[in-house]
């Protein structure tokens, strides 16, 4: 029997300029989460994260959560906990969906990060605008993503994985401008 | 690029981030299955189409996902107000010449007055 084994889509991808560093990040597990304001405690205590109705991240250790609309949220745990089996127990109405496997995160850090970014991202990515621990799903060329900005020169996107290929190429090619 | 203004995130958008979704302020009737055609037909298939100020159904859909009304210039593509779905129509200030692409709302026999000849200090 051949040993089965789950690789990355952008396995052993990796640029580094001086200027900017575009990576995969590692495995994470992932929740799709969404749920009106009277669950919203319920399963921020099962998750033991803030669900917070804002613009910016909650973060505890390893666990985050990402607003991306007025009840919806992504939730990611670096350390690969069953973040759906938590949310079985809970009995308040949700919609909670493992979407692990789907996404496929990438980080960008570098003085350049920002205007790596904006060769394919519409927004307005200055600090003034898009500050630390902000999220928000955005576009990155032709493909939706999910951008939140960790550091100040450090941005995490996550993308579906199929579209992995072409929004690491995309940001790949963008390093390549002579202008940095 | 256009930038649009989505009252949910309540922040002034780039336009990829939205899709437009067609007409807005159309009520499904109760009763789909008892009316007669000619009015499923005018609910269904029938869209006024003006120029100048429409009411449009967009919706943030690479953002917060939700949709919400706009009212738009179909003439200058200029965004007046944007509001949330489920909300009445906002009373409008009164738009007037947006620009010079509302050189083409103007109706031809206006556009041609012809002014009289200017003429020469006593020549």
């Amino acid at each position: 029997m051949a040993e089965i084994a789950r690789t990355s889509p952008l396995a052993g991808r990796f640029v580094g300029r001086p200027h900017v560093t575009v990576a995969p990040a590692p495995p994470a597990t992932r929740l799709a989460v969404r749920a009106p304001a009277t669950s919203r405690g319920a399963l921020a205590r099962a998750l033991k994260v803030d669900l917070f109705d804002g613009r910016q991240i909650r973060t505890v250790g390893p666990r985050m959560s990402l607003p991306l609309g007025p009840d919806e949220w992504l939730v990611i745990d670096e350390e690969g906990a069953d973040l759906a089996a938590i949310c079985r127990d809970v009995d308040a109405l949700h919609s909670a969906v493992d979407v692990s496997h789907r996404n496929v995160g990438i980080l960008v850090s570098g003085i350049a990060a920002e205007a790596v970014l904006n060769a394919g991202c519409p927004r307005d990515l200055s600090l003034a605008a898009f500050p630390v621990g902000r999220a928000a799903r955005t576009i990155l060329g032709k493909v939706e993503i999910v951008l939140v900005r960790t550091q100040p020169q450090a941005f995490r996107v996550e993308v579906w994985r199929s579209f992995s290929d072409y929004a690491f190429s995309l940001l790949e090619e963008a390093t390549r401008d002579p202008g940095f | 690029m256009l930038l649009i203004r989505c009252p949910w995130c309540e922040e002034d958008l780039p336009e990829l981030e939205f899709r437009h979704a067609g007409e807005a302020h159309i009520a499904r009737p109760t009763n789909l299955a008892s009316i007669p055609d000619a009015d499923f037909e005018k609910f269904f298939f029938i869209r006024s189409n003006p120029k100048g100020i429409v009411f449009e159904r967009w919706r943030h859909v690479h953002g917060c996902a939700r949709f919400f009304n706009a009212v738009r210039d179909t003439v200058s593509d200029r965004f007046v107000t944007t509001y949330k779905a489920g909300e009445a129509r906002p009373v409008l200030p009164a738009v007037g010449d947006t620009g010079p692409a509302a050189h083409g709302n103007v109706e031809p026999k206006k556009l041609n007055v012809r002014k009289p000849a200017a003429r020469g200090n006593g020549k």
